[in-house]
């Protein structure tokens, strides 16, 4: 349990937010050349880090907008928030 | 050579105040050199290490724990154990483990306080009548006991249930597993060390793993906090922290890691002896030998390694608990804990060889791995020992994510993620 900085909409609390996974994961740009393992690499394989990690999150009950999030998984302290298609700040 | 434990070893250490227990496993510094190596000491690490002494003669293996053993998740679970899955691959796979917990105490010279007190499922909406309906047809076809009990019936087995149906989600029915029930998770953990240690398997507490040691395609040993071992063969039995070590050797696993909440509350007089589960309503409670309510709360939507999980998780566990059960509504709740739990995508576990020769994991057994404790043991010491999974695990491979044979047990997890 945490707070969260919404880049819309300040600060609030983790529970009015829905996690949305790992972040950059990218769409492939051509779904039908893709051979059973990179589709299940895309789908499924996701490298779960302890430590700081990229993720997607959703202010779900508030301006219900995607922004991503820097974050240790560690211990829960959050790094940077930043709009989706901004670069992630270099780490 | 071990003491047996009976009642008169029990009558005989009476005399010296229990002072002269002989200590239950050694805490040996690490060989050399193992045949294998086990990474984690919980549950499921030390049954794979005993099963691999007692099934497969390989005694000059290790099982490698971080902190110590049985402190992780086999410690902080809400020690349900069932088999009543829906699809064949998870009722062969579960009620293989339900079959060793049966005779599990006298195997081990242990007890492990297996109490067959059933298990009941309830249901709160009309999909939850058919699902539940549907699960117990699959299971009588696959040969787990399990019925269903209407509204009535429900209330008779468990009178202390709400089952008004002016409740915000009124009790439709439920399914029934009577063989289900629940066990002692320290206890477990305990006999399953005790009786690996007796046959010879080296238990290494405080002992961190920091890297694996690999030639090409093939594993060499392991770096530890207590040096390098070298081994040929390595079991990964780390639950949450399965990803972290996969990560060691660039392996992606289909995992993601959550905490998973549970409580307890005071001690009371026996008041509920069963276990019931609610999956829509997401409320399940027991009561524990020592009248502890044991209450499980959910997971937390994101990955987070910290132990704890969030407060609203287990206010919304509360709520729902407080609208089945409201005679529980002036009990105080003494602790509070979070375990981190490694979710599949299709909410069933891993138990499997990889592409790298020589390492095997058992992982993904997300929100309920102990029920499986004794099966995942044996089965993952089959795998290991033959290199090649058992056919009970066969199902349970991680090619299953690249060939979509998937095991889809979300309808039967109880924690619903």
């Amino acid at each position: 349990m945490f707070l969260i900085n919404c880049p819309y909409c300040g600060e609030r609390d983790q529970s009015e937010f829905s996690a949305g996974g790992e972040a950059h994961i990218l769409r492939p740009k051509q779904p039908t050349e893709l051979s059973d393992d990179q589709w299940a690499e895309y789908l499924f394989m996701r490298k779960n880090i302890k430590g700081v990690q990229f993720e997607r999150w959703n202010h779900t009950h508030g301006c219900r907008k995607w922004f991503n999030m820097v974050r240790d998984t560690s211990n829960d302290k959050i790094h940077a928030v930043y709009k989706m298609g901004e670069k992630p700040p270099v780490k | 050579m071990k003491n047996k434990y009976s009642i008169f070893s029990l009558i005989k250490n009476a005399f010296s105040y229990h002072e002269n227990w002989q200590r239950a496993w050694r805490d040996p510094e690490p060989k050399k050199e193992y045949d294998a190596i086990i990474i984690g000491g919980g549950g499921h690490g030390l049954a794979t290490a005993f099963y691999l002494a007692k099934k497969h003669n390989m005694t000059n293996i290790a099982v490698v724990e971080k902190g110590w053993i049985g402190g992780g998740n086999t410690g902080r679970n809400t020690t349900i154990i069932r088999s009543n899955y829906l699809w064949d691959a998870s009722a062969g796979l579960y009620d293989h483990a339900l079959k060793i917990w049966e005779g599990l105490s006298q195997e081990l010279n242990y007890n492990v306080m297996f109490s067959q007190r059933g298990v009941m499922n309830l249901a709160h909406n009309l999909q939850d009548v058919r699902d539940l309906k549907r699960r117990t047809h699959a299971n009588r076809l696959n040969g787990i006991d399990a019925v269903w009990l209407n509204t009535e019936e429900v209330k008779k087995f468990c009178p202390i249930i709400n089952t008004s149906p002016d409740i915000r989600y009124p009790v439709l029915g439920g399914t029934l597993q009577r063989r289900a029930g629940t066990a002692r998770h320290d206890a477990v953990a305990w006999g399953y060390a005790r009786g690996a240690d007796a046959m010879g398997v080296d238990i290494i507490q405080n002992c961190e793993v920091k890297g694996i040691k690999r030639n090409e395609d093939s594993v060499e040993g392991i770096e530890t906090t207590k040096g390098f071992i070298k081994t040929k063969k390595i079991g990964v039995v780390a639950a949450g922290h399965s990803s972290v070590i996969a990560n060691m050797v660039d392996l992606k696993l289909p995992l993601e890691s959550k905490p998973l909440q549970a409580l307890v509350s005071e001690p009371v007089k026996p008041i509920i002896d069963t276990v019931v589960m609610s999956n829509a309503v997401h409320a399940y409670v027991s009561q524990s030998d020592k009248g502890e309510l044991v209450i499980g709360a959910g997971t937390d939507a994101y990955v987070s390694y910290t132990q704890r999980g969030s407060h609203d998780v287990v206010e919304g566990t509360l709520k729902a608990i407080l609208e089945l059960y409201p005679i529980f509504s002036r009990m105080k709740m003494l602790r509070q804990w979070g375990g981190i739990v490694d979710i599949c995508p299709d909410a069933s576990p891993i138990i499997s060889k990889t592409h790298i020769k020589g390492l095997y994991f058992n992982c993904g057994w997300g929100t309920g791995g102990f029920k499986a404790t004794p099966g995942s043991g044996d089965l993952f010491a089959h795998t290991i020992a033959n290199d090649e999974p058992h056919k009970l695990n066969a199902n349970f491979n991680i090619n299953r994510f690249v060939s979509g044979d998937l095991v889809d047990e979300h309808g039967a997890a109880a924690v619903a993620h």
